[in-house]
């Protein structure tokens, strides 16, 4: 194997063990260590997990469904908008769970068609954050509607009344997108499982093993099927980027294409996407640090080189953010129309004021005065920690833009406020407990580390000498085909 | 109007109001409320910003102590002609009708989005959020001629569409037009100054063609192109 490079001398020697305890596709391990070290963190079903999974749920049950169907029968007044504030904390959750699932594929796609070698350990923890995130945001659409029981009347479907829905609300489009993007990122997570899926067969029993022969799909690891399975990642990578840049897009049209000023911007869809990487990438690091924190042999799996690159593309994205916000700012300002400087009036010294300045605060300043510091990227706590600060920033904007911008309008005689009520917290509190349930699940389910591509990686990095330095060399194993 | 856009045959109709007049008793308000079977969510609710009114009043002060001034600006939906409210409703609650020209709500396919009314440049929708009882004796004043809303769906001023059907039969059981004046919404019935005046634009002798020729006609944040077929009659500060 490659790793079977001898050292010519002690430092040579000493610096190969500080490269190995660096990086992760350096730090050769056998295949057979590894599935085993995955194995046992799947099959890890402790008392601490059980009783997680057990509150989790219940939670769930109460905060969640408990509170959306006590609100289905006395009506939505329970919640706190009143006119002309028609939107409040559930159109903001929503945006804000589509965020978050757009950067898992994001972090799994571009990454992945870009060769970023880092990638690999944790494209499918990224990915399970996709396909959960999606969950909780596909409730909303339903959860704020004034009567969810006729909520299929917005799919076309053939009735005898021959009514169809109207193509040309964003709605409608919001439909389409949302599920074309929740079936093609599952499959996408599902492509690279199928390897893993076979390893877990092979190392269970009971009914495990019958599910994971069954997901497995008879999955046998010959030439071919690697071929195949090889292509069909590769076309779902690059399919699916125009697909996650589409569902933010039209997320953002459902206030661009308003008639409502400080929403009709044609700069929200690029914005939004911002906004979404943002949030997901900062979310990517929480679930690392959550995972590597309670599941066993993630430490050797996802290391401070993995929070240090998060931190980086983290620090870029929040400054593509800021060049964004200020141009969406700054013009509507400078367009001087009198009822947009009320609403941006009303975003910085208003009653939304505290939350503005929350999203600014949280957006860019935390992070563009730590992310620049190495060791602080390198701090796992401290990420997950930054990746918390920057989601309450990304929960702000969308509750600013939401929110605030239906709190002034062109007639001062509409000019209102809006506070959540409990029911809204309530619903919204459950949909994050009900993600943390389907991700605890998950991790006793699923191996959260595809080996596969982790071998991969380390069979493509070798040490060359040259000269009379030791180099780490990697090889494109990928394209050889 | 001539203009060869095929809907000559049709009745447009049109609302004058003459803000010179309109003195800002709330006569109207009250009656759209009666005729309509508008719901009553009762004093709290209503401060709170979730009174199911048609049509309000829109107040604006100006100056002070002696020099107090209040302006009156009766507003309902503005049955655009070019309505932001219809296309992004998801599954055609809210819709142009061919034969009246106005919006139609139609209240058993509404689901709730309420994007209707975020898109409203007028905030002229309502939002049933619960379903309300009418205290006694209002339950005995039901409109029969008005379907009864219920909880989770939208609902805006229908121009007393009910009223304009109502009208148009008796026209043709009679064998007819309908005459200047014969439909009245309910506002306009109870408009003691008779500010408001209902009518057909596409009759060239209507009274509201003759009060539109006004030089104070004006309407409702026209630049947005959404073509309101209500129209104002600019007018002078009121005393208070």
């Amino acid at each position: 194997m490659s790793s079977e490079f001898h050292p010519r001398n002690e430092e040579e020697a000493r610096r190969i063990e500080e490269l190995k305890r660096e990086h992760l596709l350096l730090d050769h391990k056998s295949r057979a260590e590894m599935n085993d070290m995955v194995m046992e963190a799947v099959l890890d079903t402790s008392r601490d997990w059980k009783i997680a999974v057990t509150v989790l749920a219940v939670v769930t049950a109460v905060s969640l469904f408990g509170a959306w169907g006590y609100m289905m029968l006395k009506g939505l007044g329970l919640a706190g908008i009143r006119r002309p504030i028609f939107w409040g904390l559930f159109i903001v959750s929503f945006v804000f769970w589509i965020g978050i699932s757009h950067a898992g594929t994001f972090v799994s796609a571009i990454l992945r068609v870009f060769k970023a070698e880092f990638r690999r350990p944790f494209t499918r923890a990224a990915e399970l954050m996709t396909t959960f995130g999606l969950a909780a945001a596909g409730l909303y659409p339903l959860v704020h509607l004034g009567r969810t029981w006729r909520f299929y009347w917005m799919m076309p479907y053939p009735n005898q009344r021959w009514l169809w829905p109207n193509w040309r609300s964003p709605l409608l489009w919001d439909f389409f997108a949302i599920n074309t993007y929740l079936i093609g990122s599952t499959l996408y997570l599902y492509l690279p499982l199928i390897p893993d899926m076979a390893m877990a067969r092979d190392r269970s029993t009971g009914w495990r093993k019958k599910v994971y022969t069954i997901l497995a799909l008879g999955w046998r690891g010959t030439e071919q099927e690697w071929k195949n399975l090889q292509k069909a990642i590769q076309i779902f990578a690059w399919a699916i980027i125009p697909v996650m840049f589409s569902v933010h897009t039209i997320v953002s049209w459902d206030f661009a294409v308003a008639m409502k000023l400080g929403w009709h911007s044609t700069i929200f869809g690029p914005y939004f996407i911002i906004g979404a990487l943002l949030s997901g990438i900062a979310a990517v690091n929480v679930v690392l640090f959550t995972v590597r924190a309670t599941t066993k042999n993630m430490r050797y799996f996802i290391r401070p080189e993995h929070f240090d690159a998060l931190g980086k593309l983290l620090l870029i994205i929040s400054l593509s953010w800021a060049y964004f916000f200020f141009n969406e700012f700054i013009l509507e300002w400078y367009g001087g129309e009198h009822t947009v400087k009320e609403i941006l009036k009303f975003y910085m010294f208003g009653d939304i004021a505290p939350v503005w300045w929350t999203m600014v605060s949280c957006n860019v300043f935390i992070p563009g005065l730590f992310l620049w510091n190495r060791k602080f990227r390198r701090t796992p706590w401290l990420m997950f920690l930054m990746g918390i600060i920057v989601n309450i920033g990304m929960f702000a904007e969308r509750y600013v833009i939401v929110t605030g911008a239906l709190s002034r309008n062109r007639f001062p005689f509409d000019w209102g406020w809006y506070e959540p009520r409990l029911v809204e917290i309530s619903i919204v509190f459950g949909t994050f407990t009900l993600f943390l349930l389907l991700y605890t699940l998950a991790a006793r389910f699923l191996p959260l580390i595809p080996v596969w591509e982790v071998e991969e990686g380390q069979h493509s990095h070798t040490w060359r000498r040259v000269g009379k330095a030791v180099l780490p060399a990697v090889s494109d194993l990928e394209s050889l085909d | 109007m001539a203009g060869g856009n095929g809907h000559e045959e049709h009745t447009k109709w049109v609302m004058v109001i003459d803000l010179d007049r309109c003195n800002g008793c709330g006569a109207c308000v009250t009656a759209c409320a009666m005729e309509n079977n508008v719901a009553f969510t009762g004093e709290e609710e209503n401060a709170y910003g979730r009174g199911m009114h048609w049509l309000r009043l829109q107040r604006y002060w100006e100056g002070e102590g002696d020099e107090l001034r209040v302006r009156f600006i009766p507003t309902m939906c503005q049955q655009c002609s070019n309505a932001p409210c219809e296309p992004v409703c998801p599954v055609y609650a809210t819709l142009h009708s061919e034969a009246e020209e106005i919006n139609l709500q139609v209240y058993n396919r509404c689901i709730g989005t309420r994007y209707c009314a975020n898109n409203c440049p007028y905030i002229a929708r309502t939002f049933n959020w619960f379903d309300y009882e009418w205290p006694e004796p209002l339950n005995f004043h039901l409109n029969p001629d008005v379907t009864v809303r219920r909880r989770g769906i939208m609902e805006k001023c229908t121009f007393c569409i009910q009223r304009i059907r109502r009208a148009e039969e008796n026209a043709k059981a009679e064998g007819r037009e309908v005459y200047d004046g014969e439909v009245q919404p309910a506002c306009a019935q109870a408009c003691p100054t008779e500010a408001i005046v209902f009518g057909n634009w596409r009759d060239p002798n209507s009274r509201v063609r003759q009060l539109a020729a006004s030089q104070r006609a004006f309407k409702l944040e026209e630049a947005l192109g959404t073509e309101p077929k209500v129209i104002y009659l600019a007018g002078g500060r009121h005393e208070f």
